[in-house]
């Protein structure tokens, strides 16, 4: 094995609402082929880090590093350069609503490469059946349940074989099982894709299945408590806060796994 | 600028390549290299099926060679194996890379069951059946949704309070004084353009001063009513489609509904009830503005003063027919408003249906406008 490699750094990042600050002083890095995981309590601020990592948010202080080149520094092509190489899975799927799924899958591949029409209809069987969609092309998002529109727009989300996968609360409105489904689905494509993997969630069965490493937002001391593996927060982290968080209240350090 | 996401991407990108190689009788194997990405230009998988024919009875891989891969290979996998498993060959794929195995592996896993299939051809005959149908259902819906409206006015004359006494300020605000500076500039130059071409065909006759009246009837008995109908239809009952439709779009409606409160009761009844009293008042804003704007002509163009003029007009104008006028605004306002509630709670649930229910909302807001003033004339004047 290679040693690891920073995909992602984030230094002395300071997200703020107009005056109000959200979150301050956040310093962590994401190596290639983590699952990394943002957590922390509602209203902490882990979608706004979220949006602060996809372009989507400027911060008003400190750096997000692609590699080595600060995102926010760049112009606005090399950004889409960048961005590109991320595939995105909105917290209630935003899905295009008026497309069917092949088209919903099929829009970024017509946009970014110069594929025949066959090839692109080929690759979007092939990304639906992925996702276990397999036949589900002439859908609209609207014929489908929750779960399923989720996974469609994990299709839409893979379709450019991104090196980035970014998640807003992906087990958001799923049942147990199919949420757990869907924490395998987006292990095996991790390892198949060899993908770099960011995900929003404060689902505890979820963070210790998956996750690889991780940063703990608090919204009371509006920064980081925690950053690095979960299971090894879970021994060693001394902070209450935290030990809280990550033993659902009981203060008992063993992983409980579902 | 092209991205290699998969394996160490040390060398340069080299075209993709298949050979075919047969080390003993039967078996095939599939040689891969080269970088098979998104981005190249993958060779023509015919020959490969071509060749799996009925002396191959073993099908391997080997991917040395292999730089770089991505879904374009898994694709052009994909169609190898089906081919192979329909001429039942034994395909070994431990030579292909994990990814790629895996991958395939996660695509052939039991898909959701299709339940239904949504698209196809239908019979002409079908489709014009299928059309007869949603008729049916659209006037069961518009007597259902007029039902409740019924229903929702009962309530209120029963002294319930079916809505917010806030929100129906609101919609008074919004549509009454909301729309005066709209309603101003279209009126007035609406009783511009009356006064005009009255007064090219009157001047020939000498008869000057009877553009006041052409100016007077035709705002209070038609113009002033039908020219805020009609801002109104796309100023309000566009807003009304779109506010109910992102309601349905957010199951705000169904929220309402599993509370025992009355969508229509709450939300339609307000609407309508603002529209009713709020187009009235501003159809005789409308006249007056109108009647100015034709006296500016009458100054300008005509020598006329404008007590001269504004006498004229008041002088041709019953009371009756200023009553006329203000009936059809009224009539104007429930129907703009019914038109906007209907099709903002029959939208769907998408963005689409959002922009589909505003679109016709105005549209049959007009078409009704148009098709009441003239029944309503017509009742009047037999």
């Amino acid at each position: 094995m290679t040693p690891p490699a920073p995909a992602i750094t984030v230094k002395g990042l300071t997200m703020a609402y107009g005056s109000y600050v959200l979150q301050r002083d956040l310093d962590f890095t994401i190596n290639r082929g983590d699952i990394f995981v943002i957590m922390g309590g509602s209203g902490c601020g882990k979608s706004t880090l979220l949006r602060h990592m996809i372009g989507l948010k400027q911060p008003a202080q400190g750096t997000v590093c692609y590699g080595k080149a600060d995102f926010w520094a760049l112009n606005e092509d090399e950004r889409a350069t960048i961005i590109r190489r991320a595939g995105v899975l909105y917290q209630s799927g935003a899905l295009w609503s008026s497309m069917t799924l092949a088209e919903n899958v099929a829009l970024p591949l017509q946009h970014y490469t110069e594929l025949s029409p066959e090839v692109i209809a080929d690759l979007v069987a092939f990304k639906l059946s992925l996702v276990g969609l397999a036949g589900f092309e002439a859908f609209y998002p609207s014929e489908l349940s929750g779960g399923m529109r989720k996974r469609a727009a994990l299709a839409r989300a893979i379709a450019l074989d991104p090196d980035f996968l970014f998640f807003d609360e992906p087990s958001a409105g799923l049942d147990p099982i199919s949420a757990r489904n869907l924490d395998q689905l987006i292990l095996e494509l991790r390892e198949s894709l060899g993908a770099t993997v960011v995900i929003v969630t404060h689902e505890l069965a979820s963070i210790y299945a998956i996750a690889t490493n991780s940063v703990f937002l608090d919204s009371e001391a509006k920064t980081m408590l925690a950053t690095g593996n979960p299971k090894l927060l879970l021994r060693e982290c001394a902070d209450p806060t935290v030990l809280n968080f990550l033993t659902r209240g009981t203060g008992q350090r063993e992983v409980r796994t579902v | 600028m092209q991205q290699e996401p998969h394996l160490s991407p040390d060398t340069g990108a080299q075209p993709p390549v298949f050979t075919l190689m047969r080390p003993g009788p039967g078996d095939l194997t599939v040689a891969l290299t080269g970088s098979w990405t998104l981005h190249g230009h993958p060779p023509d998988p015919t020959n490969l099926l071509a060749a799996l024919d009925q002396t191959v009875r073993r099908l391997y891989f080997t991917s040395d060679g292999l730089t770089h891969w991505d879904t374009r290979l898994l694709i052009f996998l994909t169609a190898i194996l089906d081919t192979a498993g329909q001429r039942q060959i034994v395909v070994d794929r431990a030579g292909l890379p994990p990814g790629v195995r895996r991958l395939l592996t996660l695509s052939e896993a039991v898909p959701e069951q299709v339940t239904y299939s949504p698209t196809g051809r239908e019979l002409l005959a079908t489709r014009v059946g299928r059309a007869v149908l949603a008729l049916v259902e659209q006037g069961r819906e518009v007597a259902t949704f007029t039902g409740e409206i019924l229903l929702a006015i009962l309530a209120l004359l029963a002294g319930k309070k079916p809505f917010k006494a806030q929100d129906f300020w609101y919609f008074i605000q919004n549509c009454g004084i909301g729309s005066l500076p709209i309603v101003s500039l279209i009126a007035a130059l609406v009783g511009v353009i009356l006064s005009f071409v009255g007064a090219v065909q009157l001047q020939m006759f000498g008869a000057q001063i009877y553009v006041a009246n052409l100016v007077g009837l035709g705002m209070v008995l038609e113009m002033g009513a039908l020219m805020s109908g009609v801002i109104i239809a796309g100023r309000i009952g566009a807003s009304y489609a779109a506010q109910l439709g992102t309601m349905q779009v957010n199951e705000e409606i169904d929220a309402l509904r599993t509370m025992g409160i009355s969508p229509v009761g709450f939300l339609v009844l307000p609407r309508i009830l603002a529209l009713m009293l709020m187009l009235p008042l501003l159809c005789v804003y409308a006249d007056i503005m109108g009647i100015l704007g034709g006296s500016v002509i009458g100054v300008t163009m005509l020598d006329l003063s404008l007590v001269e003029f504004l006498e004229q007009a008041r002088k041709s104008i019953q009371l009756s027919q200023f009553g006329q006028g203000i009936l059809k605004a009224s009539v104007f306002g429930v129907l703009i408003g019914f038109a906007g509630c209907l099709r903002g709670m029959q939208c769907g649930r998408s963005a689409l249906a959002v922009g589909e229910a505003t679109t016709s909302a105005v549209v049959t807001s007009i078409v009704l406008i148009v098709v009441s003033d003239s029944f309503i004339t017509y009742l009047l004047y037999r």
